[in-house]
């Protein structure tokens, strides 16, 4: 492991307000979630059906997505496409260019993260301003989201109290959630009523009626989608699904999983700009569609369930890993362990290989996730991808390889395949046990919080052996 | 909770004992005390002599062409038709659930399949195929349990350990909180990710002397060397012991050696 990953870590480590904040707030969440899907039967049969249906649409990607554009097409949406972020980027920004527009409304979405997109339309001279709450707080402090539901997580009351304060001067300093978000809510109003444009993300696109499902609570994502005059979308590619119903039951599935909710305040559906005899909503509706490596992740069968995931972040909030590090230990758009198997596929082992270690394997993802996604099945095969050159289309496979490593591997199993050397290992090492004891006091990574591992003075082998049990 | 129901007919004749490189080589006591338990409850007890490790460490690290080198190797010595039992949902859990994925287009993946559908971890069958009853013989106590990560999510036999203690009556159960969390071990994670491992493991022995528990019992030996080792560091005296010793202890075990 690099030493840059490294210290990122143990830096989060240090970092006692983000730990407390986030797993205060991951608790919360938990407790949300067993409440709301407390019934075991109820939940399996719920997950068998959400499964079945990502499955279904990740397994026919191309097809769906062409009906899905025809579909659009005729609501009168008009589809990009965009096969890396920096396409993605330049066809915003052409939009945003065809409207003279400086200024773009955000409602929250991780594709626009995925993109850099602030970022990058800030250096074109366009001001990007985010809605979300969450999200607002995390553009005026300048940081990145920690979480892909609750991007301030990691925050408490006092330190959003502070940042507000400075932010809107005329607000006196307050920790009153209900204030905070009020005068969050008097800053973006008259926002919304002026943006040229409004960018959204995207839940759902339902490829048989051509619509776009926007999830949130605030309200901000509605604003952002009918107030402007021109309404972008952004999503990944593989957020389709073929039919209108299978919408119920994944939208049920997601707000519990998130958040415990049995709906959340909002659900939108977008079908079309508006239409002639309608009097708001916007004149134009973009979809952006990014690949930026999904589609290479479809090419692999095994890969696939990846592209499953419905971004509820069940799997950040049960990770034991996720709760001690926080987000932005990972270095990655997506943190936890959804980002752990999505982030190196996408952008390379080369980059984010490292991140495939960050994991016990406990399996603890596994069991939340809505969608069945094999996390940690996924993990060893990227493991395996990141130590050995193959024919797999992961970029950067192979560039995890140590030579040392890889013969100690080597000589680790040419011992256990001959009992005759692993006894007399065993042996040598039982003999020797204070020496070895001493030696492994030293491995400071085991020893600077537990005590030594006690060696015994006669192995099972042995013992078994004395007491006659049979051998064959 | 779904019992298996057993009857004289289904209590096999005979087992493999698979002992697991950890106890071989640092808690023996645990694997001879699952030997008498089984021994006690009828059953013969097969120990082949060439069992090394499972494989698991080299499987779980990426290491595919060595994890089915030693697992083949591991093979060879299941021939008879009867169940392999495992004192450690880990090791398990590798031939149980993994195994068909490593030997997956392999010549030899029926004879994977066959040895997968045959393991079985100490806890869960002793409680479902021996439905094993315990007579408690030991001073009262208090313990506290951890299962493994792999007891839970991959053999889905958490409870099974439960359901053993419960028997004793003497044994006063205290529940850790976050009971169901990843202690940190994770195999090799332990030393790759030290920090990360550091405050799991904290955090974990933390939640155990918050019990008032004198003794840690669990069903895998990676996850009681590790918190075992960080309560004993940060100085506390609450001991570790794998459940098979525990169980076999305090039912009269040293006592009726057989």
């Amino acid at each position: 492991m690099t030493t840059e990953f490294r210290k990122h870590i143990q830096h989060a480590l240090t970092q006692r307000e983000v730990q407390a904040n986030t797993k205060n707030v991951v608790n919360r969440l938990r407790n949300h979630r067993r409440a709301a899907l407390s019934d075991q039967a109820d939940w399996q049969r719920l997950r068998r059906q959400s499964t079945a249906i990502r499955t279904h649409a990740v397994d026919k990607l191309p097809q769906l997505l062409e009906l899905l554009e025809d579909k659009l097409t005729q609501n009168g949406i008009r589809v990009h496409w965009a096969e890396t972020t920096e396409q993605a980027n330049q066809i915003v920004l052409t939009i945003m260019q065809q409207h003279n527009a400086s200024f773009v409304i955000k409602g929250k979405s991780m594709v626009s993260e995925e993109m850099g997109l602030n970022h990058y339309l800030k250096a074109h001279g366009i001001e990007c301003l985010e809605s979300d709450l969450g999200e607002l707080i995390i553009q005026l402090a300048n940081e990145q989201p920690s979480h892909i539901i609750v991007p301030a997580l990691h925050k408490n009351r006092k330190q959003i109290a502070r940042l507000f304060h400075t932010y809107f001067p005329a607000t006196p300093y307050t920790e009153d959630i209900n204030a905070l978000a009020q005068s969050a809510r008097h800053f973006l109003r008259h926002k919304f009523a002026t943006a040229p444009v409004g960018l959204t993300g995207v839940n759902f696109m339902v490829a048989e009626t051509g619509t776009l499902c926007l999830v949130e609570n605030e309200g901000n994502g509605r604003m952002c989608s009918s107030v402007p005059p021109v309404h972008i979308a952004v999503s990944g590619i593989e957020k389709v699904v073929e039919h209108l119903s299978d919408v119920p039951p994944l939208l049920r599935m997601l707000t519990r999983s998130a958040t415990g909710q049995s709906i959340t305040t909002y659900f939108n559906m977008i079908s079309s700009p508006r239409k002639p005899d309608e009097k708001d909503g916007p004149l134009e509706v973009h979809l952006v569609l990014l690949d930026n490596g999904r589609s290479r992740i479809y090419n692999d069968l095994e890969l696939r369930d990846t592209l499953n995931c419905i971004r509820c972040g069940a799997c950040m909030n049960h990770c034991p890993i996720y709760k001690h590090i926080g987000g932005h230990a990972y270095q990655t758009v997506i943190p936890g362990p959804i980002g752990t198997i999505l982030e190196p596929q996408k952008s390379g082992l080369n980059l984010y290989g490292e991140l495939t270690q960050v994991s016990t394997l406990c399996g603890a993802c596994r069991e939340v996730c809505p969608v069945s996604i094999p996390i940690p099945k996924i993990i060893n095969r990227l493991r395996w991808e990141y130590i050995r050159q193959s024919a797999c289309n992961i970029p950067g496979a192979g560039s995890g390889k140590k030579k040392t490593e890889a013969i100690v591997w080597k000589i680790w199993a040419w011992s256990c395949v001959h009992p005759v050397v692993y006894n007399r290992i065993g042996r040598t090492i039982t003999n020797m046990r204070s020496l070895i004891g001493r030696i492994l006091k030293k491995i400071s990574a085991w020893t600077a919080v537990r005590s030594t591992p006690k060696l015994t003075k006669t192995t099972l082998h042995e013992r078994l052996k004395a007491l006659k049990i049979e051998d064959k | 909770m779904n019992l298996t129901p057993t009857n004289a007919s289904s209590k096999p004749d005979s087992v493999y004992f698979y002992g697991t490189c950890l106890i071989d080589l640092l808690y023996p006591q645990a694997g001879v005390s699952a030997v008498h338990l089984l021994k006690r409850e009828g059953v013969n007890v097969i120990y082949p002599q060439a069992q090394t490790c499972c494989g698991q460490p080299a499987w779980n690290s990426g290491y595919r062409d060595e994890a089915l080198t030693v697992a083949r190797a591991q093979l060879a010595l299941f021939s008879k038709p009867i169940p392999i039992v495992v004192p450690s949902a880990s090791c398990a859990g590798m031939i149980k659930v993994h195994y068909p994925e490593l030997f997956n287009a392999q010549p030899d993946k029926s004879k994977a399949l066959d040895i997968a559908e045959r393991t079985y971890e100490l806890t869960e069958f002793l409680t479902d195929i021996l439905n094993i009853n315990l007579t408690d013989l030991g001073a009262p106590v208090t313990v506290a349990v951890h299962s493994s990560c792999s007891a839970r999510h991959e053999m889905k036999v958490a409870d099974r350990i439960d359901i053993l203690l419960d028997q004793l009556h003497n044994v006063t159960h205290a529940e850790p909180a976050n009971k169901e969390e990843c202690c940190g071990f994770g195999g090799t994670f332990a030393i790759k990710q030290p920090e990360i491992s550091a405050a799991m493991v904290l955090e974990k022995a933390k939640a155990i002397e918050y019990t008032n528990a004198q003794r840690l019992i669990g069903q895998d030996c990676g996850c009681l060397m590790n918190i075992g080792c960080a309560l004993e560091k940060q100085g506390h005296t609450i001991t570790h012991q794998h459940i098979a010793k525990f169980l076999w202890d305090r039912t009269g075990g040293p006592h009726r050696d057989n």
